[in-house]
Order: structure tokens, then sequence, then C-alpha cells
């Protein structure tokens, strides 16, 4: 068996988790959640086998190196890493619909490096630059630091899209309009704001943490690749703005005060400016071979 | 006095206000937000880039309205620095204003606590014992204090109004330093930025290309290409590149020695993530290219019998053509030839002396012999000859009796070293440690306080267990339930 095959059955397993956890707000059964979770676990494993899998073939093939130096490599980790962080919030704080919206990303960015025509998942040999062991580091920080966004920004959606009190929810039901009542009693079974708000900013806070580890393992890194801790390549820079923008959000919250909506929206700010980070920036020139 | 005191509040209030002005969580706001949207535009256009690059990119117009804001190199633009600076003094200001108040919370005269402050509180947890306050309230304690770092237990006197039979209460508090952890985040910043400023004052990037076998002493500025001494001397043994099967680079490595006061103090082999430090300095592997050739092999074909043969020729070295052709030297390698408004490329240059056999051939070519050539004009004469490595077919077109063309050659490559110094960096690092060791404390530990209160009940007790911290509310409650659930096993 080789990892591209069991990557490729990870991409199906995490889209059944999804479908699943999907399926259990809108049908409102918490029983497909819970089976979800199952279906989650067990991608995340194969995910992982898939990984370790990696490594091992690009020893056979004699190039030896650990699988984070290309598009699909990270894309594949960096599925792992939210499915690993998700899995963790679930367990710790036991609510189960909260998967709604993260589990789907999950199941994306897996899918997008199996499926999109652009994205090789060749293993080829590192390039010179590439060889030392801040890669790794480097890498593994940057990823847990954009899970954390990523989940934030599930939890933002699916915070924006609840309504906010019992007030509007009766408005509804004046309108007598039967779709609109359904649909509203779908989103308030989401679980409490204070909860969404909370797990907002401790998957803010989370990413924030690593993201800034991963700028710093960055910088050291190439500081003694090319002898500059900071040359302001587009990458680097990217990463500083997603950098700002959540330091901004943690002071908006922190000091001024500001919850739920109006913080949900910078969380989404953020994560757009982690995805220009990762996928944008290949569009503009510069030093990284890929995210 | 009237007026000096009225002047000294004036000036306070002044400057009060400037201080004001530079606690503002605000200003932070605004400042980030301007850093991060401006910082978009260097990546958007390209930095550093030559003039008529930008001119025929973005016209003249545009190419003096954006060098007119130094967008060309904006990171080091005065409104860019400006925004930087207007960070670290937002940052000093704000700390020592909040620090003053922090400083009282963190080192207070006497911890107390408000049992009426927990009962207010949303995040508690109620339940009922059977056993007696005298048989159990030490364990609970003893618990308690294993958990925290500060315990206290308060005895709480009956109250027949509010029907209230006493009890006692435990107080505990952990964490209170961790409300350092901010300043150390925000500390970290400065030290980042000071390693900045004292890299570009006392820093350098400098570049030195190497032949091998060479050796240099100074190396040029990025910028204005000036040289800087090393203060000693490097000497480049060799340069290797090897590629993979694909054919991209597998590794670049140049084998330096490091010499001072005419002694070879030792040897090292550098590779694009392990540069040469010395004295401050650090070399890095950054590009290398062909310097010249160290020998070449030949395939010299006879017009007349259709012969071919192999040779090897060193630069310099002269040998004799086969079939008694004549002579021929192998002068220079050179990196370019111009034939007919034509660049022909890196290749050998060499100086040909053909013996003639055929009259009309001699006829023919006589003219340049009288200015080519000195010796034996009746058998002999010299030409310059250039063979290209790309077009091997090149010399072919001379039409000689022999033509030249490269089998293969010998290369001699210079490394092309980035050469640093950057007292500024211990700085940034130091920075980047606080900054992580800082963010650590700040996001995942909080003072937490909690309060188990034991109330005398009918029968056996009530304990109320509530607790509160200074952040991660979520992070408490769970932390509640998780002690209620162990002081209930007790
Ligand atoms: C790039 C610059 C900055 C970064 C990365 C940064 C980072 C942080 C972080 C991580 C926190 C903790 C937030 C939390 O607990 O969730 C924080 C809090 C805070 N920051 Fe900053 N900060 C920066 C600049 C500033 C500046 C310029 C000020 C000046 C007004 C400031 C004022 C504060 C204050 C007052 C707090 C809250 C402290 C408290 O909890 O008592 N920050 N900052």
């Amino acid at each position: 068996m080789n990892s591209s095959i069991v990557l490729s059955v990870t991409t199906f397993v995490y889209a059944f988790a999804s479908v699943l956890y999907i399926g259990s707000w809108t049908f409102k059964k918490e029983v497909m959640a819970k089976a979800g979770f199952f279906i989650l676990t067990a991608g995340f494993t194969g995910n992982t086998m898939g990984i370790i899998l990696r490594w091992i073939e690009s020893y056979k093939m004699g190039y030896g190196h650990a699988p984070f130096s290309n598009m699909y490599e990270s894309l594949v980790f960096f599925s792992w890493t939210a499915a690993a962080l998700y899995i963790f919030v679930e367990l710790k704080y036991r609510e189960r619909i909260i998967g709604v919206f993260a589990t789907p990303l999950i199941f994306l960015a897996i899918a997008y490096a199996s499926l999109s025509p652009s994205i090789s998942d060749k293993i080829t040999p590192l390039i010179p630059a590439l060889k030392s062991n801040w890669l790794i580091a480097h890498v593994i920080t940057c990823f847990l630091g954009y899970a954390g966004f990523a989940v934030a920004f599930g939890f933002s959606i699916m915070y924006l899209i609840k309504p906010n009190d019992s007030g509007k929810g009766l408005q509804i039901s004046d309108n007598n309009n039967k779709t609109e009542t359904h649909l509203h009693s779908l989103f308030s079974k989401l679980p409490s704001l204070d909860l969404m708000d909370e797990l907002i900013h401790q998957m803010v806070m989370f990413g924030f943490l690593f993201l800034t580890i991963g700028i710093i393992t960055g910088s050291v890194w190439a500081n003694s690749a090319w002898g500059t801790y900071w040359s302001w390549d587009p990458k680097e820079t990217w990463s500083l703005i997603t950098w700002f923008v959540y330091a901004i959000l943690l002071h908006l919250r922190m000091m001024r005060g500001w919850h739920g909506r109006r913080i949900a929206w910078v969380s989404i700010v953020g994560f757009m400016a982690v995805l220009f980070t990762y996928f944008g920036v290949n569009l503009l020139p510069g030093l990284h071979s890929y995210a | 006095m009237t007026i000096n005191s009225e002047k000294l509040s004036g000036n306070l209030k002044s400057s009060n206000s400037v201080w004001k002005f530079f606690t503002s969580v605000k200003l932070t706001v605004i400042v980030l937000l301007l850093l991060a949207s401006t910082s978009v535009i260097g990546t958007i256009i390209p930095q550093n880039g030559t003039e008529q690059f930008y001119i025929s990119k973005y016209g003249e117009v545009f190419f003096k309205l954006f060098n007119a804001l130094d967008i060309f190199d904006m990171y080091s633009a005065w409104w860019f620095v400006l925004l930087l600076i207007l960070l670290a003094i937002n940052i000093i200001v704000c700390s020592i204003d909040k620090l003053k108040t922090t400083w009282k919370i963190i080192f207070p005269d006497k911890i107390t606590f408000n049992i009426e402050r927990f009962r207010h509180l949303k995040n508690k947890e109620i339940f009922e014992l059977e056993h007696d306050l005298e048989a159990i309230e030490d364990k609970y304690f003893d618990f308690i204090k294993k958990n925290f770092r500060v315990a206290i237990k308060e005895k709480l006197p009956a109250n027949d109004d509010h029907n209230y039979k006493g009890g006692i209460a435990i107080f505990a508090e952990r964490g209170r330093w961790t409300r350092f952890g901010v300043y150390v985040v925000h500390l970290s910043i400065l030290f980042m930025l000071a390693g900045a400023v004292i890299g570009s004052l006392w820093g350098f990037k400098a570049f030195v290309a190497i032949p091998e076998g060479a050796t240099v002493d100074s190396a040029f500025l990025r910028d204005n290409e000036t040289a800087v001494e090393l203060g000693f001397k490097i000497r480049c043994n060799s340069f290797s590149v090897t590629f993979y099967d694909t054919g991209q680079p597998e590794e670049f490595k140049s084998n330096l020695t490091v010499i001072e006061n005419e002694k070879e103090l030792f040897t090292k082999d550098i590779i694009v993530n392990s540069p040469l430090r010395y004295k401050g300095l650090s070399f890095y592997q950054s590009s290398y290219g062909v310097d010249s050739a160290k020998s070449a092999l030949f395939k010299i074909t006879s017009k007349e019998s259709s012969m071919t043969y192999s040779q090897k020729m060193e630069i310099g070295q002269t040998i004799d053509i086969p079939e008694s052709g004549g002579k021929f030297t192998l002068t220079e390698f050179v990196h370019g030839y111009n034939f007919q408004g034509h660049n022909l490329g890196e290749g050998f240059v060499g100086k040909l002396i053909e013996k003639h056999n055929d009259k009309h051939d001699k006829v023919n070519t006589d003219k340049q012999d009288e200015v080519n050539n000195s010796d034996d004009k009746n058998h002999t004469d010299e030409q310059e000859i250039y063979i290209p490595i790309k077009f091997p077919t090149f010399d072919k077109m001379r039409r000689g009796a022999f033509s030249f063309e490269i089998e293969d050659y010998d290369k001699k490559y210079y490394t092309g070293l980035q050469v640093t110094k950057d007292p500024g960096v211990w700085y940034v690092y130091l920075g980047f440690i606080f900054m992580i060791i800082g963010c650590w404390i700040t996001f995942f530990m909080s003072h937490q306080t909690i309060c188990v209160e034991m109330i005398k009940a009918d029968r056996g007790l009530t304990i109320i267990v509530s607790g509160s911290a200074n952040k991660n509310s979520q992070g408490m409650k769970l932390k509640v339930t998780n002690i209620v659930s162990k002081i209930k096993q007790i």
C-alpha cells in the first residue's frame, strides 16, 4: 500500500465525517455527531499513517526527508493538524455539534491536495535551502498556527449564523414562514454563544502562539541559510500581516471589550490573511518553494 | 510662585495628554492596522528594482509618485520606520502606565479574600455531604493546598438572621505572577526592534566571489559595492555542486580556509544551511559559477583523413597535432566570445599553427598571415581560434585542416558568498525567546482563585465550590468541575 492511496481513502473518510456532522445538525440527531466524531478519528488515523508512510517512502527513494516539502504535503499536514486540534477541542469541551464548520475545512484541504491537477503528489528531493532541521520545526509550528485559525474560522461562521436572541426568534415565527422557523431552530441548535465566543478566543490564542513560533523558527532558519533573519519577502511579510491582524483581535478583545460577532468578523478577516499567506503569495515573487 | 506653579501644572497637563495619547490601545490598533495594510504594498510592488524596470512597468508618472513616497524600498522608508517607532513608544508608555497598577496586584501587602465576591460568582457548584465538618475540613484543606500555591482557612460564624449555621471557607489561589506575561510579550517586541536597529547601524551585508584556489581579504557591500575589510583572509580551496538524478541541485559545498596573520587557522565545508562563522562575520553559500576551466578534452577531426582524435589539454599546454598537422596551444577559457555580433558564450581560445601541404590554401590565407605571423612564413601560419562549448560544429566552419570541438572540460568554479555582520541578532533572538515565553504565560496560564465554602446543614454539610480567573473563564469552569469531582471522593 502506498501513501497516496492511504491519503486518498482518508479524504473520503473525512468527507463522510463532515457529512455526518452537518447531518447531525440538520436533522438534529446527536447520534450522527457521535458517529461523525468516530469517523473523524478514523480519518485522522489514516491521515497519520499516510504521512508516516510517505516519510518512509521518501527514505526508500533515497531522498530521505520529512514530508513537509511541497504544496501537496503541506495541505495533507494542514488537514492533520486541524483534525488533531479539533478532536482535542471536542474531547476537552464535550460539545459535539461544534464540528459542523470545522470538519469540512479538514476535508477541503486534503481534497484540494488530492484532486487539484496543479498539485503533484510526487515525492521529490529537497533543494539545498530546505535541508535543515528548522524546516520541520518551522512547518509544524506554522501549521499548528494555521489549524488554530482555521478552527477559529469555523467557529466564527457558526457564531455569525446563529440567531442572537430569543426576541428575533419570535419575530420569525410571527412571519408564519415555515422554512424560516425551521432554519431558525436549526441554528439555535448550535452551542451557546458564550461558549462559541470563548472557543474562538481560545483557538485564536492557540493559533497566535504557534504562528508566532512559526515566524520565529522561520526567521532563525533564514538566518542560518541566507544570513538574514528577515528579508521582507512576500511570504514573510504576509505571515507578519496575518500576525498583526490577530494581534489586533487580541487587543480589541482584551482592551476594547470586543466580543461575539465583532470578534468573529475579525477572526474571519484573519483567516483570509492566512489563506493569502498560504495560497495567494505563490502568485507573488519570493523565496519560498511552497506554502 | 503662582505663575511658576501654574506653568508647571500647564506643562504637566500637556505632557500628560501626550502620555495619555500613547497609553491608548486605540492607537495600538490603528498603528498595527497601518503596519499590516501598508506592508501589503511591498509584496505587490517588487522592492529594490532598477529605475528602468519601474518606469517600464508603471510609467513615468507613477514612477515619480512611488519614488517620492519611497515605495520601492518601503520597509526602510521614513514613514514605515515612523510607524515602528510609534509602536515602540506606544508599548513603552502603555506598559509603564499599566505596570503601576499591576505591580500592586502582583505584590499586595497582604493577600485577602472576600467571601461575598465568591458568593456572587456565576461559576460555582453546590453539593451535599453527609459528613461532619470537623471530620473532613482538614482533608479538604490539604487537598486544596496541594493544588494551589496559597491556601487560607477562615471560620464563618453562624448568623441567626439568615438562618446560617456557620462553617468554614477555604480560599486558595495561584498564578498571581502570570499577570506579568503580557509585559514579557511587549518587552520582547522592544528587544527585536532594538536588535534590528543595532544590526542596521553596526552590521553590514556584503558579497564576495572567490575562485577555487584564490584568497580574499575583503567583500563588497550589497547596497553600494564598496569594499569592506574582513580583518582576515578566506581561501576557497574547492567548490562542488551535486545533482539528483531528477536534475535538481542536491548540494552546494565550498571548502574554505580562514587565514590570519599568514597562518592557516582552520578549514570548514560550508553548505547552504551551514555557514562559516568567525570573528562576528558569517559566510553563507549563496551562489556559484564557472570561473574558468582547468583542462579540456578535445575531439580533433582531420579533414583529410576523417580521423578523429581525443586529446586532453591543460590550460597553457601545447600539443603536436596528429598527422603532423602542426601545433596547438590552449591559451585560455573565456566567458563569452563575440562572433559577428553574437555572443557564443563560454568556450576556449587557442593558438593554432597549422602545417600546410596545400599551396592554394596557403595563398588564400596569405594576407592574414602577414599580419599575425612572424615565424617561418613558408610552412606555417599562426591563428587564434575560438572553440565554443555550446556549439560543437562551430570550428568546422573555419574550414581548417583540422577542426576542434570540446568533448568535456574540467570546470574551475568560483563560490559566491554572502558575508554578513549583525551584532543585533542576539537581541532579536532574546526577543524571540521572551515572545514565546510571554505568549505561553498570557495565553495558557492565569491568576486563579477558588473558594470552598463548607456550611453546616441540618444533616451533614452543604459545600459550595466557586472559582474565578483573570482570563479563560471556560477553563476555570472546567477546573471547578474537576475539583468538585475530586473532592467528592475524599
Ligand atoms: C506587535 C505588537 C504587540 C503585540 C504582538 C502584542 C501582544 C499582546 C498580547 C499577546 C497580549 C495578550 C492578550 C491576551 O491576553 O489575550 C497583549 C495584551 C495587551 N497589550 Fe499588547 N501587543 C502589542 C502591542 C501593544 C501596544 C503597542 C500596546 C500599547 C497600548 C499594547 C497594550 C496591551 C495591553 C494593555 C494588553 C492587556 C494587558 C492585560 O491583560 O492587562 N500592546 N498584547
